[in-house]
């Protein structure tokens, strides 16, 4: 399987439990994923050939694995593997293997996945048996799926698993080679410019070396002028009394200059990024897979606190999603030098069920949690009020705006000062949003008026105000 | 007129040279910064080794120290949980209805949690009864954080678990059962049909178990009285609202009388509608709230209670009742009489004596009359205790008939006034479990004690008066290894139901009668229109209780001719439940003993309240110190041979001669933080469950310290803070005369004050303007506001040294002002006129009248934020200002503590951080512990040291509203803007809003005649305003 695919099965996966109605996009995104790389698409086709002939000689009737497996990831991915347990079982041979195991026939599995329910209402022991395996967890009924669905579905689980780690290396070492291009690229032009240098130097010399050889023979004397003996120039500085005194006022102000901007950062962290218990890649999540910030910091839109999200609203990808791929470039070599491999990040993942308690191999949750210590990166003193749902819903301020390109950051820093000097300059030259807003209606209308202005900034609303974050 | 009336608050104020008042009204800061203190006494200075040069060394290297730590800053932690509970979200607050049955208090109230800890709590308005949360159920919620709270079950004073306990109790249930012993519950008064079905089960399965029910503060006389007439053991409930005229005999029912909460209603009655308010006439001994509140009070001993109450009978009836009575006190029954006799169904008389035949005459004259307010087919069941039950089952304990006593919510060895006997009895029971939130007196004896749980951590349902009910509903999850007692007896009976599908099934089998059980426990409260029969428990002990007590209704003539013919006594003691502390059980609660009395404005004691007649009889003193603080003398009180040594003694206006008054709920020493163990316990006089006692006073040596904020801040000889009028000239005159706006001049010309302004008035009338009203004509004094304001904003408790040094930090203080009808310089001219010996006596009565028994007004006062605020001008670094919203903000990291601004506000509400109030072993109150942290409210700063603080108007509120406002992309409602005041007052005293908004009520109350601005002669043009008190006085 090549990397596309996975992308595309992670992307799904992800996607699926947004329920989000933009297919559109999802396919433009899709469609512009594969576009640089068809002859990787070509690969693929092959394995599904070969898939199909494997399916046809296990003698059952003809489904088509590829169909199959866009329909696996579109409708059972969430909650099954084909290689490992999740919310239900593993899938990979599942027709066979029930067959060999059980004694159930393709029927049996058909009228399974259109109604699970209404089988194990009926008394199926098997049914019953796997429902009770699960935690009682009802496998949603499929009735859409037609009978060529599920033939191609059953199709997909019986091709040969993947091999992912062959995908990795080539990622790796694709990678690899695209990160040395650029540096070439680099230095052939510093080359090239330090040979310009060089050539413009000797062709200084060159004339230089000649003029004077024009100047001998023209008999021009070019006569070293006598050097007078002068007081040397400290001596004069120190005589010149008016001249000290306006050099100490100088230095004494460039020293209290920067006296005084080396005292105003104490306690301002811009920058601060501290090692957090967890490797909590944003530029990962935000960044190569898009997710809404405000999706995991939900309250952001209605409380003061923008809310480090709990442990439950990870599990609700990361149930499915166990292991890391790698982004579709895989990772650079900086990422590399890091140790950010796939491994790594896979290990960070186990971190997050061991504090969420989350049993791996039997898919459910043991209870014994230990919540994360995130270390907080922005702490704003207890005596200013800031609420982010007033920035966030209210105002409609991107989380960008303060928080920095985020979306890159693969370790979280705080990017703006936190200063109240920043705050104040952002409501003196920010304008309040009030389309729409039937609050805002009367008193923008008349404030507006008597300042003269179109629009308002929020100091002009009355931002500016101690009283509005400090009580 | 309002304006030649001479306000006092002290007596010492009246003599006119008194250098401490007069040093007083000087400084607003009556102590020096104690320098002394930090810097020690001489003799250690020079005796010191530590030269100059060492001292730099420390100093510079302790800087350089300081500047090196400073650098860096400390990591903080973020633990978000690991599955977020659906409703919580981080910062937004979580409103649960309940309420609160402690046996004492019981109110229908709402609990703003965040992140799942209840931080404060507020009335349940949508509730039809008792919605109104008091002081002490306002603080309440700081008890749930009480660092002494029992943590687990315990054997003795050893720690052991459930199993055990449960164990035990079991198999003393099971032995007990054949051994023909008892086994009594002695409860506290549940008033819950889930609790009574509950113990009538648990009776069913052990026979042999009865259930008593005591009330600490015993309703015992009116509960007889009731059932004698009713056939049912309740009290009879008041609508005040609908009462024009209000006759009180000795009931505070703007306290604690039948349970309290009239006072809504009350006060409701109180404002000047169309001309018309209703009358209030107190007769009482000691000066309570509602004698405070009244319009006519008149001072009598209970025993002249007794017999006004018969005359009073006689007179509406027509028949002549004997007893002797002073003049003033006959003319006054005369007069009501007439009063009554022209409206009679629109008049209430109540009454609060502990006598059979008293309450039984208040029920027939409210029977007779017709009364509207009267309501005796809906009663109140928050008090059944039964004082004869409780004196037979000590009298079994003696005679070792008990085996086992099983107790909930009542401590018997500090309350019960035959505690000793109590004791004795406790040793001859075989097993005893005390029920208890904190260890005390009673589970310091118990063999066992359960640790049960906070009200908020319980399950739980209140019949409140028949058919309205209230649910509880835990805010918390247990914090401790606790457990309700109805738990635990569901347990006992071996029934594995918890016990809120208990409560549960209760209610959808006899309550709900088919309504929605969510929307109940949403809703807190549930009223049903039938009647609704609980099983009752009591059977079995009322039979045997019934030949004690006849249940056939008392003949009135023979009660009339017991009242009538009540020998007086010399002293007569009033007990009574302080507005701040009500029974005592939460004397731990460092809110409630910093509060205020309303009367005797002293926090953190009781004391013997005293005449000054009287006091100087018997050579008691109150005197006031070069501190600004008030001493008092100590007193022995005896009664019967019970006495009480060392009381502290108040003179108090108002206190009828030959009485004192003293109040139930101090002096716990058990499992209570030593700065709480104060006052005095006044329970071992509270002999026969009767308030009213004949007792000894005596003096004893030495002189009390109180901490009384009654000096501080004095009226600057402002006489016209308070405005008030009579309903008469409220009602015939202009009121540019009643509510008399003061002139200045202005190009010699007299103009209004408010007219001038000195500045350049900022626009206001754009945006948000947040006014609030204060009507003192609905404000009873009664503290609620204070300490919900306490609760809101995070203010600390600074303990009684400080208040006594007036360095209380209440952010909201309810000024009581006495007054006398004429100015002082008139009493002293009329004084020297006088000439004769009647002349004399006479005009020396008048004059004495008032200052014996005055006139007493109650205002709520906080920052009034001005618009042309005084304190402003003056700060140095502009760390307050002023916003367009109308609010006075104060930004206390840019205060440097100069204290300029204190000085300069004429209002006297700026407070000073003397010192750190948190985390400070000082201060060790509940900012001091982690426990007791938890009820300090996240949106507001905690203060350090050495800044100012004020009321904000409660911004972070009136922030919050328009953010939600900006959010849901509307329009602001009027109502939704409140403060923590505001939305604490029941009366409907406090309002505010935003006047900008003309629908708004606030602007509707701007507008109203009554309006006035504290000291508007100084132009400060305030945002707060007031309503002149009306007084409804015998003109009208």
């Amino acid at each position: 399987m090549t990397v596309e695919n996975i992308e595309k099965q992670h992307m799904k996966k992800v996607l699926n439990r947004h329920q989000i109605a933009t297919v559109l996009g999802i396919s433009l995104f899709v469609t512009l994923l594969f576009s640089p790389s068809l002859s990787a698409q070509d690969a693929a086709e092959p394995a599904a050939a070969e898939t199909e002939a494997v399916a046809e000689e296990s003698g059952e009737s003809a489904g088509d694995a590829a169909k199959g497996k866009q329909l696996f990831n579109q409708n059972c991915a969430a909650c099954h593997a084909l290689d490992r347990k999740m919310t239900g079982p593993a899938l990979a041979n599942v027709e066979s293997r029930l067959a060999e195991e059980e004694g159930l026939d393709k029927q049996w599995l058909q009228a399974w996945i259109k109604n699970s329910p209404a089988m194990i209402a009926s008394g199926d022991a098997y049914a019953n048996e796997i429902y009770n395996e699960y935690n009682q967890a009802a496998m949603t009924p499929f009735p859409t799926l037609s009978y060529q669905d599920i033939d191609d579905i059953l199709a997909y689980t019986a091709a040969p698993p993947p091999a992912p780690q062959q995908t990795d290396a080539t990622t790796a070492g694709g990678e690899a080679s695209t990160g040395g291009g650029s540096g070439i690229s680099n230095e052939l032009i510093l080359g090239a410019l330090v040979l310009v240098f060089g050539i413009l130097v000797v062709m200084l010399f060159l004339v230089n070396s000649t003029l004077k050889r024009i100047a001998e023979a023209s008999g021009v004397v070019v006569e070293k002028e006598k050097v007078e003996k002068r007081t040397p120039i400290w001596k004069a500085f120190a005589q010149n009394q008016f001249l000290v005194l306006v050099s100490v006022i100088f230095l004494m102000l460039v020293g209290a200059y920067y006296a005084y901007g080396w005292m105003m950062q104490v306690g301002v962290d811009q920058g601060y990024a501290p090692i957090q218990p967890i490797h909590y890649s944003h530029k990962i999540h935000a960044g190569d897979n898009k997710i809404e910030c405000k999706y995991c910091h939900s309250s952001a839109r209605v409380s003061k606190h923008s809310g480090i999200p709990s442990l439950n609203v990870c599990m609700n990808c990361h149930k499915s999603i166990y292991e890391y791929k790698g982004n579709p470039e895989g990772p650079s070599q900086e990422d590399l030098a890091n140790g950010y491999t796939n491994e790594f990040y896979t290990k960070e993942i186990k971190k997050l069920y061991k504090a969420v308690g989350w049993d791996e191999t039997n898919q459910r949750y043991t209870g014994e949690t230990q919540p994360v210590e995130w270390v907080r990166i922005h702490n704003l003193p207890d005596f200013a009020y800031f609420n982010h749902s007033q920035h966030v819903s209210v105002a409609g301020i991107e989380c960008q705006t303060c928080h920095g390109p985020v979306e890159e950051m693969e370790i979280m820093y705080q990017y703006s000062p936190l200063t109240m000097g920043w705050c104040i300059n952002c409501h003196r030259e920010t304008n309040v949003k009030v389309e729409g807003n039937e609050y805002y209606e009367k008193i923008h209308e008349e404030l507006s008026k008597k300042y003269g202005v179109d629009q308002l900034t929020a100091a002009q609303l009355g931002g500016l105000e101690c009283g509005k974050c400090h009580y | 007129m309002a304006s030649n009336k001479k306000y006092w608050k002290s007596e010492a104020e009246l003599s006119p040279d008194n250098s401490i008042v007069e040093q007083l009204r000087q400084n607003e800061f009556p102590e020096e910064v104690p320098v002394d203190q930090f810097l020690g006494d001489k003799e250690g200075l020079a005796a010191t080794t530590t030269n100059r040069r060492d001292f730099l060394k420390y100093v510079g290297f302790s800087t350089a120290a300081a500047s090196l730590a400073a650098c860096e800053g400390p990591v903080n932690y973020s633990i978000p949980y690991v599955v977020q509970p659906e409703q919580i979200i981080p910062g937004v607050a979580n409103y649960y209805a309940t309420t609160i049955a402690n046996g004492f208090d019981f109110a229908s109230i709402l609990i703003k949690t965040r992140e799942g800890r209840p931080i404060k709590v507020e009335n349940n308005r949508d509730a039809k009864s008792n919605s109104g949360a008091n002081a002490r159920v306002q603080a309440s919620v700081l008890s749930l954080y009480d660092s002494n709270r029992l943590q687990g079950p315990m054997a003795g004073e050893e720690q052991i678990d459930w199993d055990t306990l449960d164990a035990t109790v079991k198999a003393t249930l099971n032995a007990t059962r054949n051994s023909g012993k008892k086994v009594v519950m002695l409860t506290q008064t549940y008033a819950s049909p889930s609790t009574d079905r509950l113990i009538s089960e648990f009776q069913a399965q052990y026979p042999n178990v009865s259930h008593v029910t005591y009330d600490t503060i015993s309703e015992d006389a009116a509960l007889t009285a009731f059932e004698a007439r009713y056939g049912e053991r309740a009290l009879a409930d008041y609508d005040f609202e609908k009462a024009e005229y209000i006759v009180g005999i000795g009931a505070d029912f703007l306290g604690d009388w039948h349970g309290g909460n009239f006072d809504s209603g009350y006060s409701k009655g109180r404002v000047p509608k169309n001309g018309k308010m209703s009358r209030h006439v107190q007769f009482e001994a000691n000066m309570s709230l509602t004698g405070a509140n009244a319009d006519k009070r008149i001072m009598l001993k209970p025993s002249q209670q007794k017999i006004a109450l018969a005359k009073l009978y006689g007179k509406l009836n027509g028949t002549s009742v004997g007893g002797e009575l002073p003049e003033a006190a006959e003319r006054a029954l005369d007069q009501i009489a007439a009063e009554i006799s022209k409206n009679r169904s629109a008049a209430v008389v109540v009454t609060g004596i502990d006598d059979v035949n008293a309450q039984a005459v208040a029920l027939e004259i409210n029977e007779m009359l017709g009364s509207k307010a009267f309501d005796p087919s809906t009663p109140r069941y928050v008090r059944q205790g039964n004082t004869a039950e409780v004196n037979q089952l000590i009298e079994d304990m003696n005679a070792g008939r008990v085996g086992a006593l099983l107790m909930d919510g009542v401590n018997p060895v500090y309350s019960l006034p035959n505690a000793a006997e109590f004791l004795t009895g406790l040793e001859k029971v075989d097993v005893s479990v005390a029920f208890s939130n904190t260890w005390n007196d009673t589970t310091a004896v118990s063999k066992f004690t359960g640790a049960s749980n906070h009200y908020l951590e319980s399950w739980g349902d209140v019949q409140l008066k028949k058919g309205h009910y209230s649910l509880m509903q835990p805010t918390i999850k247990e914090l401790f290894d606790t457990r309700q007692f109805q738990s635990a007896l569901l347990k006992w009976m071996g029934n594995d139901v918890s016990y809120y599908d208990y409560v549960k099934t209760t209610w959808s089998e006899s309550i709900l009668n088919g309504s929605d059980w969510n929307q109940a426990l949403h809703d807190g409260a549930f009223v049903t229109s039938g009647s609704v029969t609980t099983s009752e428990s009591e059977a079995p002990v009322a039979t045997a209780a019934e030949e004690e007590m006849p249940t056939t209704v008392v003949p009135i003539a023979s009660a009339l001719r017991a009242l009538s013919s009540t020998p007086a006594s010399e002293m007569e003691l009033v007990l009574y439940s302080k507005v701040g502390m009500g029974d005592g059980q939460q004397a731990n609660n460092p809110w409630l003993q910093e509060f205020p009395d309303p009367i005797t404005r002293v926090s953190w004691d009781n004391y013997l309240t005293i005449s000054k007649a009287d006091a100087e009889k018997m050579g008691f003193e109150n005197e006031h110190v070069a501190n600004g603080g008030l001493d008092g003398s100590y007193a022995n009180v005896e009664v019967n041979g019970v006495s009480v040594k060392n009381v502290p003694v108040i003179i108090q206006p108002g206190q009828a001669p030959g009485t004192v008054g003293l109040s139930f709920g101090y002096g716990k020493k058990t499992g209570i933080r030593e700065d709480m163990q104060i006052g005095v316990n006044a329970y071992p006089l509270y002999q026969d469950f009767s308030t009213i006692q004949e007792a000894t006073v005596t003096k004893a040596p030495g002189m009390h310290e109180f901490a009384c904020v009654q000096l501080h801040k004095t009226l600057m000889g402002r006489g016209d803070i308070i405005k008030e009028t009579t309903l008469e000239i409220f009602n015939t005159k202009d009121h540019a005369e009643w509510n008399h706006v003061p002139q200045v001049s202005l190009n010699h010309q007299e103009v209004p004050a408010t007219t001038v302004d000195l500045w350049e008035g900022f626009d206001r009338s754009v945006g948000h303007h947040f006014n609030m009203s204060i009507d003192l004509n609905a404000c009873t004094g009664c503290g609620a506001c204070v300490i919900a304001c306490h609760a809101e904003n995070n203010v600390p408790v600074v303990g009684k040294e400080e208040v006594r040094r007036s360095r209380d930090m209440h952010w909201l203080r309810i000024d009581r002002y006495y007054s006398s009808e004429d100015t002082f310089e008139d009493d002293n001219e009329k004084k020297d006129n006088l000439s004769g010996a009647i002349g004399s006596k006479v005009g020396f009565e008048e004059m004495e009248d008032p200052a014996v028994n005055p006139q007493v007004a109650f205002q709520p006062v906080m920052c009034q934020h001005c618009n042309h605020a005084p304190c402003e001008t003056v700060c140095p670094v502009a760390a307050t200002s002023h916003s367009r919203q109308g609010q006075n903000h104060m930004a206390y990291n840019r205060c440097v503590g100069t204290r300029y601004c204190a000085n300069n506000c004429p209002y006297k509400v700026r407070r000073f951080n003397w010192f750190l109030y948190n985390n400070n072993d000082e201060f060790d109150y509940h900012m001091n512990n982690d426990l007791g942290k938890m009820v300090i409210n996240p949106d507001v700063t905690v203060r350090s040291r050495g800044v100012m603080e004020k009321c904000s108007m409660c911004i972070q509120m009136t922030q919050k509203v328009i953010l939600d406002a900006k959010r849901e992309g509307r329009t602001v409602k009027d109502g939704e803007f409140q403060t923590a005041c505001s939305n604490a007052c029941n009366n409907g005293a406090i309002v505010f809003g935003d006047i900008n908004d003309e629908s708004s009520q606030v602007a509707e109350l701007k507008d109203n005649d009554r309006m006035y601005h504290l000291l508007e002669s100084v132009g400060t043009k305030p945002n707060v305003f007031y309503h002149v008190k009306v007084r409804n006085t015998e003109k009208a």
